[in-house]
């Protein structure tokens, strides 16, 4: 299926929310002028605000494939871009020995065979750039900050021309460039000329509003009320200095719990016995204890009152 | 001037004007990046304010810090956009920017060799220092010092990489690239099997200076320990502690100690300031050494353990640091003053949570330290 290319800010936003992402304004505003001007889009953020998730959710409203490659200290071309089938290499080798044509043929026409794209294992980088013209695959690069320097250098490369050498078989050319998606957590800075050549947009927690759409969105078993109030204690939750406040993610699955819970209204015991969908660290469930759940339920209480 | 009646500029005069104004404010916008952002107002129009911003953002802004900076500018820019002009004298410097990444090797090896000479005259006046605290030192003294400081190598020990080297032991991973290879030079006679083996890697090495008043005499030459340290070299991260946190690693990353050190003054504003360890780590955690930084890392702190925060903070922060990291030294230059106890309320807490403590206040003291950071 050919992509389409938005044209407004407007078409973006409402081509995400149909399937389930509710951007705010600049990361709508980064997503089409990535999509319009073929730059890779660097998306940083606290864990569980959304960025792996926009991702996928560009390659379902694109109707493209989605390509993942996610990043581990180590990784390297051999695993991001692309290596050789040994043992089929090895099986092959050895069929040409038993057939006897290993003595007749020379070197160079067994080693072209051995090195021909038919041993070629293809990994993402790799696939998202060999692709039949007028396909755009969503290649997302994730965790970028896990990877090793080296390999960033070398991403670089790959994506400022979009193409890939391999020795033995020659150069593959992206016909489309494929849509690039980075993210990282921040572990430590991503290098400033790989940023340079992105796109850039730093994605925060959604404003209480946009939070309790993103519920009803995602979570359409939730009634109204419990909506705003998950999203209200949510919002107290993140105001009370913990050590991972709670992303986005946190709010979906809780939602989700207390549906499945069929809990209608947030209670402090309720709230007590599911501290652990949305807290991790049992540190944080203590602070909050020591902040009072009461105060919580307090203001998630009151989240719900507000037009409720 | 504030009679806004139509919007005068173009696209290119509006994003030249911006990035002038941000480069004023020590955000870096190279040419490339002004380019994107006139591309992009191409698309969303120079007339929607919203528009505009976020097209500025996404082009111009490259990390969290300087949002609020870059916030304010606009601000300031989009109330007079019709009275500022392009600016044409800028372009020649914004060239200076854009090729800084790497400088290594070569300016290495010159350094070396022209100081040859000079060391032998400077050793034997180091020699003499190697046991003279630090509190004691003249400015002169200092600069022979940090000439022996950047001789100590540090390193981390290294750790198992996940990258494999040929190997020449059997029943180690087979190694079957060069196995294929072997046996095609064979002509896929029976083959020889190769095999690799885990290679190695330094591990990660995070410095965290306490600057704060009660460390004074020492902190001046602790950093430039950590600048012997951190320049020239891959992971090896520095900040600096105080009433706020700072990171440092790039601007200690000039070879140029001078410069460095330069670089480091400006940046860190809490300078000599009062102490708020237990907080200031806890925004370390946070924002850096619990994601990622300190996971499995040497951690390196060279403070005296004064604190006026409350020491339970301080105890819960060395808790979690030591949880992630491969080792927690502390480096006290207090330690060895006689009948020193580990009296400072704050050192008292953290003790529990140390790996190795030790003293850190001449030029003896730090290559023990430098030791023992290799070694542990």
């Amino acid at each position: 299926m050919v992509p389409m290319q938005p044209t407004t800010t407007q078409e973006v936003a409402a081509g995400l929310a149909e399937h389930g992402y509710l951007a705010d304004d600049g990361l709508v505003t980064a997503v089409f002028l990535s999509l319009s001007l073929g730059r890779p889009l660097f998306l940083e953020g606290e864990a569980g605000v959304g960025k792996t998730e926009l991702a996928k959710t560009i390659a379902r409203w694109q109707g493209s494939e989605l390509i993942r490659l996610q990043c581990y200290e180590g990784i390297d071309a051999s695993q991001a871009v692309y290596d050789w089938d040994y043992s089929r290499q090895l099986l092959h080798l050895r069929a040409a020995e038993a057939t006897g044509e290993a003595r007749f043929s020379n070197t160079a026409d067994l080693e072209g065979q051995l090195y021909g794209e038919k041993f070629l294992l293809k990994r993402a980088v790799l696939r998202a750039i060999d692709q039949p013209a007028g396909v755009r695959p969503i290649l997302l690069i994730d965790e970028i900050d896990r990877a090793d320097d080296e390999f960033e250098a070398y991403l670089l490369e790959v994506l400022s021309d979009f193409q890939v050498t391999v020795p033995e078989v020659g150069t593959f050319t992206a016909t489309t460039p494929p849509i690039v998606i980075l993210t990282s957590n921040r572990t430590r800075d991503v290098h400033d000329a790989l940023k340079r050549r992105c796109l850039y947009h730093w994605v925060e927690h959604p404003t209480f509003e946009r939070e309790v759409e993103i519920v009803r969105l995602r979570v359409p078993e939730a009634s109204d009320v419990l909506a705003r109030q998950v999203a209200g204690a949510v919002q107290a939750l993140r105001g009370i200095n913990l050590y991972k406040p709670p992303g986005v993610a946190e709010t979906i699955d809780w939602a989700t719990a207390l549906g499945k819970l069929g809990v209608t209204e947030i209670d402090e015991i309720i709230l007590e016995r599911t501290l652990g969908t949305v807290l991790k660290y049992r540190e944080d469930q203590t602070r909050v204890q020591d902040h009072g759940i009461a105060a919580i339920v307090q203001q998630a209480f009151d989240a719900g009152l507000l037009h409720g | 001037m504030s009679e806004i009646t139509t919007v005068a500029s173009t696209p290119e005069q509006l994003a030249v004007g911006f990035a002038r104004i941000l480069r004023r404010l020590e955000i870096p916008t190279p040419l490339d990046s002004v380019l994107t952002f006139i591309t992009s107002l191409s698309l969303v129009g120079i007339d929607d304010r919203d528009a505009v911003y976020w097209a500025a953002r996404a082009t111009l802004v490259r990390q969290p810090e300087d949002i609020t900076v870059f916030n304010r500018a606009f601000a300031v820019f989009w109330e007079h956009r019709e009275s500022i002009e392009a600016a044409e004298e800028e372009v020649s410097k914004m060239t200076l920017m854009l090729d800084t990444d790497e400088e290594e090797g070569s300016s290495d090896g010159n350094a070396e060799a022209s100081d040859e000479p000079s060391i032998t005259l400077r050793f034997s006046g180091v020699e003499s220092l190697r046991d003279k605290d630090f509190a004691d030192y003249t400015n002169d003294e200092m600069r022979q010092a940090q000439k022996f400081m950047e001789s100590l190598r540090v390193a981390g020990p290294p750790r198992a990489s996940l990258r494999t080297v040929p190997s020449h032991r059997r029943g180690t991973r087979p190694d079957m690239r060069r196995t294929v290879r072997a046996s095609l030079a064979a002509a896929g006679e029976p083959m020889r099997r190769r095999f690799t083996s885990p290679g190695e890697k330094s591990r990660r090495i995070v410095f965290l200076l306490d600057v704060s008043g009660s460390m004074e005499p020492y902190a001046r030459a602790l950093v430039r320990f950590v600048h012997a340290g951190v320049a020239g070299r891959q992971r090896v991260e520095a900040f600096t502690l105080g009433t706020r946190l700072t990171r440092v690693s790039r601007e200690l990353s000039s070879k140029d100690p001078d410069r460095a050190l330069r670089a480091t003054g400006e940046q860190v504003r809490d300078w000599s300031g009062g102490t708020r360890l237990g907080e200031t780590l806890r925004l370390f955690n946070d924002e850096w050494g619990v994601r990622g930084m300190a996971r499995g890392a040497i951690v390196v702190i060279l403070s005296d353990g004064w604190d006026r925060g409350d020491p339970a903070v301080l105890a819960e922060q060395m808790q979690r640091l030591q949880r992630i990291s491969f080792r927690t030294i502390w480096v006290n230059p207090l330690k060895v003053t006689p009948g020193y106890a580990p009296l400072a309320r704050g050192m008292a807490a953290a003790l529990p949570y140390v790996d190795e403590f030790v003293e850190g206040h001449s030029l003896d003291a730090l290559e023990r330290l430098t030791r023992v950071i290799n070694h542990a």
